[in-house]
């Protein structure tokens, strides 16, 4: 499935939009980290939590459940909050 | 090469063989906080900068160009899964970084925020918690919380490889104190006697122990300095006891600081950079009157050394890791402050003068002589 990738995260990626595979929204997200090591953890802690201000959206609906089942059609989005100061 | 750590990027500042003439050259990572950035002197080419954006988790950059490029590590540092799922620790930044023993290439270690250990041994690609330490049950509870750390949270620091040995390994914590390791990390014993804590609480619980930043002399690894957040320290092993050694230096002044750094051949010559540590602790050089203070016979007298620096109304605050030396001859010195400038001493502090200014705030100095 289509994966749009947020600007802060694209040195990883190199691009915008990258493929990823999984039924869940987890298992696309170890998928993104077998392709580009480390971007995971950017964005998923080590105790397997959503880090603050990353949002998912699944085909527009945004969710915080990263069990959500997904099939190969559907679209995440990933969007990060920059905080700063 | 001097590397500056900042809380908006990371800088190199590349000095000519008189150290007189510096070219800029950064920024790298503009907009990421740099916790730390250090040069491998093992092969003078692996640049390593603890890095953090934002929200988005931390990472360690790697750089084999001199930071034409830079790649995130693969797996960073990052605390073990909690079987319990919701009570595990997480990493928040990685605070310090030092290079393994000369023997282990590509080894390095990490200290991060909240208090973890951590162990890399491919050049800072992927790293591994030291369960000896991160899980050792005596340590978390001398580690406190978050509520007990720093603004920016509680630290690991001084991260200290003996030269001579390479299981040799002294720790310390911005809460839980110092602590020494004779088998690699897989076991530790606390360094504390001596040192003072805060009036009013008992200086035999090592979690009120707040150690800024403690060095090991290279020319005698059996000596370490230590500013502490109450006073200044040297000890001499194998005796586990620190003496104050900041008592001598002026009243006005005091001994309250947060770097240390140490002469590169001499075991009896130190410098400081004292701070106000009155009511509410401005942390501010005291009088607006920044000095840094040379001791050139392991702390029994101080020497102001100023020359060139402001004499007034310059209210700085140098963070523990923003103070380094070289190993020229004579010691060049080099210190970073909160507002963004960056200074020199070619004599060891006798004279100082300004290599750069309006960076943003400084969070680490460090000196690194390219391969």
């Amino acid at each position: 499935m289509n994966v749009l990738i947020p600007a802060p995260l694209r040195s990883y990626t190199g691009r915008r939009q990258v493929e990823a595979i999984g039924s869940s929204l987890a298992a696309v997200l170890v998928d993104l980290d077998r392709q580009y090591p480390g971007i995971r953890f950017r964005m998923i802690n080590e105790q397997g939590r959503m880090r603050p201000h990353v949002r998912f959206f699944v085909n527009g609906v945004q969710t915080l459940d990263l069990s959500q089942p997904l099939c190969s059609a559907d679209e995440v989005l990933i969007v990060q909050a920059l905080s700063g100061g | 090469m001097v590397l500056i750590a900042t809380r908006k990027g990371a800088w190199l500042y590349h000095g000519d063989t008189a150290r007189k003439n510096w070219r800029a050259d950064g920024p790298h990572f503009l907009g990421h906080i740099v916790n730390h950035l250090v040069l491998d002197p093992r092969d003078g080419r692996t640049l390593l900068a603890a890095a953090k954006t934002g929200h988005l988790g931390p990472t360690i950059f790697r750089s084999t160009d001199f930071g034409r490029s830079w790649k995130e590590a693969a797996r960073p540092p990052a605390f073990a899964k909690d079987p319990n799922g919701e009570t595990g620790r997480v990493v928040d930044h990685t605070f310090w970084l030092t290079p393994g023993h000369a023997s282990e290439a590509n080894a390095w270690y990490a200290g991060t925020s909240p208090q973890g250990l951590f162990r890399s041994e491919d050049g800072g690609v992927t790293w591994e918690p030291i369960s000896g330490f991160n899980e050792n049950l005596q340590l978390r509870k001398w580690m406190g919380t978050v509520q007990d750390g720093t603004p920016d949270g509680p630290k690991l620091h001084s991260i200290i490889v003996d030269p001579r040995d390479p299981i040799h390994l002294y720790i310390a914590m911005s809460g839980g104190g110092v602590h020494e390791s004779v088998d690699r990390g897989r076991t530790w014993k606390p360094i504390a006697a001596g040192l003072e804590v805060v009036e009013g609480l008992d200086s035999t619980n090592l979690a009120f122990h707040d150690p800024h930043c403690v060095r090991l002399c290279p020319s005698n690894p059996d000596r370490l300095y230590q500013q502490n957040h109450c006073g200044i320290y040297r000890i001499d092993r194998p005796s586990d006891k620190w003496e104050r050694i900041g008592r001598t230096m002026p009243r006005r002044v005091g001994d309250i600081g947060f770097p240390m750094v140490v002469h590169p051949r001499d075991a009896d010559t130190a410098w400081v950079f004292p701070m106000d540590g009155s009511t509410v602790w401005p942390r501010t050089c005291p009088g607006g009157t920044p000095a840094a203070y040379v001791t050139r016979n392991g702390g029994k007298t101080w020497q102001r050394a100023a020359s060139g620096l402001p004499e007034r109304h310059a209210w700085w605050t140098v963070k523990r890791q923003a103070m380094a030396a070289d190993g020229s001859d004579p010691v060049g010195l080099y210190f970073g402050t909160t507002s963004g400038e960056l200074w020199s001493s070619r004599d060891e502090g006798r004279k100082w003068t300004r290599i750069a200014e309006h960076l943003p705030e400084i969070y680490a100095v460090e000196v690194g002589k390219p391969g």
